[in-house]
């Protein structure tokens, strides 16, 4: 244990996500030992983002002003909605060039033995954007993961009555891989999955 | 031991630093074990896919200083893909994975009994023969019989006093007579307790062929047994999708 304010940086630092006590320490003493200029260039940034960046108020991504840079843009096609976990999900499917619709930020997957439910996603505002008829399209882009298939799982479910398009993100084998290191539930996925070839 | 193999099922999984993760996983023979798969969340991995919850599997750990690591997963059944593929199975399936956590709270304590009827309700429920609700309440009465706690749904727990009886007190480990009833106790029908006894001996014939209605009361004093019996009560009870 260290002094005063010196352990409350540390205490601060090591609750951020994947930095562990030791990290904490080597960060804190990192900052202690950097240019002020430095670290407080640092500080400043931390409180602009809190002041300026909120969460677009259409789809939850971050913004910096009431709607996000997609949602903005008037370009996008507004009849099909990606559906994603986090903010950072947007901007890896941003970087594939791939989708010209917009977004659909859920804030997380359903996870029950965490005690997160349907309820304490961003769903019931999915709900009322499909509401008015304008959106026919809906990808679900949640992790390939068991919570992320669930989640997909769910909403196709609650979707299904209103008629729409409904597709899941392939899963499948890495580019640039070779077949025999797949393992063998994600080979079975894309098995699945496969599509036909046109010749 | 610094090398050790075991059949678990994973129990749980938490995201640690970049790339990492632990996986809380159930051991046929070393009980509970909690172990860094590394580098399981980059695609790239050939562990990831296996270590998700509900995934029966050979495993190798290696003894570390604080945290066992993975070191090799086999395969045994990937009970995942159609248990997520399914909203209600999914959540019922949770809920035992968490049951059997609880109730497995010292780590590396043996209990192979807790494995075996996790394995055994996770086929069940994979497979899909019986309604996920029900496999869910068999699998929490059986759990908890297991444990130490099994409920009495024939004689009076209290004086012994044949049953059935109309009168339930969770408190007390089940059926109540008139005169032994604590304050509180609830009714219950005796089609109920038919359901509630075929669900804790395995007989299924009894529960698929049941009225709804008496499933629902049956599923109701489950929960409350449950929530009663593991302290603090389970976070994904309340979540479970029975529709
Ligand atoms: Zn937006």
């Amino acid at each position: 244990m260290y002094e005063g304010i010196v352990q409350d940086l540390i205490d601060e630092l090591g609750r951020l996500p994947g930095v562990g006590p030791k990290s904490a320490q080597r960060i804190a003493f990192h900052l202690l030992a950097a240019e002020p200029s430095d670290v407080l260039r640092l500080a400043e940034i931390l409180r602009e983002v809190k002041a300026k960046v909120r969460f677009c108020r259409i789809c939850g991504n971050v913004a910096e002003s009431e709607e996000c840079r997609v949602c903005l843009d008037t370009r996008r096609d507004l009849t099909v909605i990606c559906v994603v976990e986090e903010p950072k999900d947007v901007v890896a499917v941003e970087r594939t060039r791939e989708f010209r619709g917009r977004y659909h930020v859920l804030g997380g997957a359903i996870s029950p033995i965490e005690g997160i439910g349907p309820d304490d996603l961003r769903v019931k505002e999915l709900m009322t954007r499909l509401a008015d008829g304008t959106v026919t399209e809906l990808i679900l882009a949640t992790d390939p993961n068991l919570e992320g298939e669930a989640t997909a799982t769910y909403l196709a479910r609650l979707v299904k009555p209103m008629g729409l398009t409904v597709s899941r993100l392939a899963s499948g084998l890495p580019v640039g891989g070779d077949l025999e290191y797949a393992d063998e539930i994600t080979l079975g996925r894309a098995f699945e999955g496969r599509r036909s070839l046109e010749v | 031991m610094s090398l050790y193999r075991d059949d678990g099922v994973v129990l749980r999984t938490q995201k640690l630093g970049e790339a990492d993760r632990i996986v809380t996983v159930l051991t046929r023979n070393y009980g509970r074990v909690r172990a860094v798969g590394k580098g399981v969340r980059r695609t790239s991995s050939k562990f990831g896919a296996r270590l998700e919850p509900f995934s029966h599997v050979d495993v190798q750990f290696y003894t570390g200083r604080s945290l066992d690591i993975v070191t090799q997963v086999e395969s045994l059944d990937a009970y995942g893909g159609s248990i997520a593929g399914d909203y209600g199975r999914y959540t019922a399936g949770t809920a035992m994975l968490e049951t059997a956590e609880r109730l497995t709270d010292v780590e590396k304590e043996p209990a192979v009994q807790q494995y075996l009827l996790l394995v055994g309700g996770l086929r069940a429920l994979a497979a899909g023969d019986h309604a996920a609700g029900a496999v869910l309440d068999a699998y929490l009465l059986r759990s908890l019989a297991v444990a130490g706690y099994a409920a009495s749904f024939g004689d009076c727990t209290r004086c012994g006093a044949p049953g059935p009886h109309r009168w339930f007190s969770v408190e007390s480990g089940g059926s109540v007579c008139r005169d032994d009833r604590p304050p509180g106790s609830a009714t219950i029908n005796e089609e109920s307790l038919r359901v509630l006894s075929a669900l804790l001996t395995g007989d299924w014939e009894i529960v698929d062929g049941a009225d709804p209605r008496f499933l629902r009361e049956s599923t109701g004093v489950v929960a409350a047994y449950a929530q009663w019996h593991l302290e603090r009560g389970l976070r994904s009870l309340r979540l479970v999708d029975r529709a």
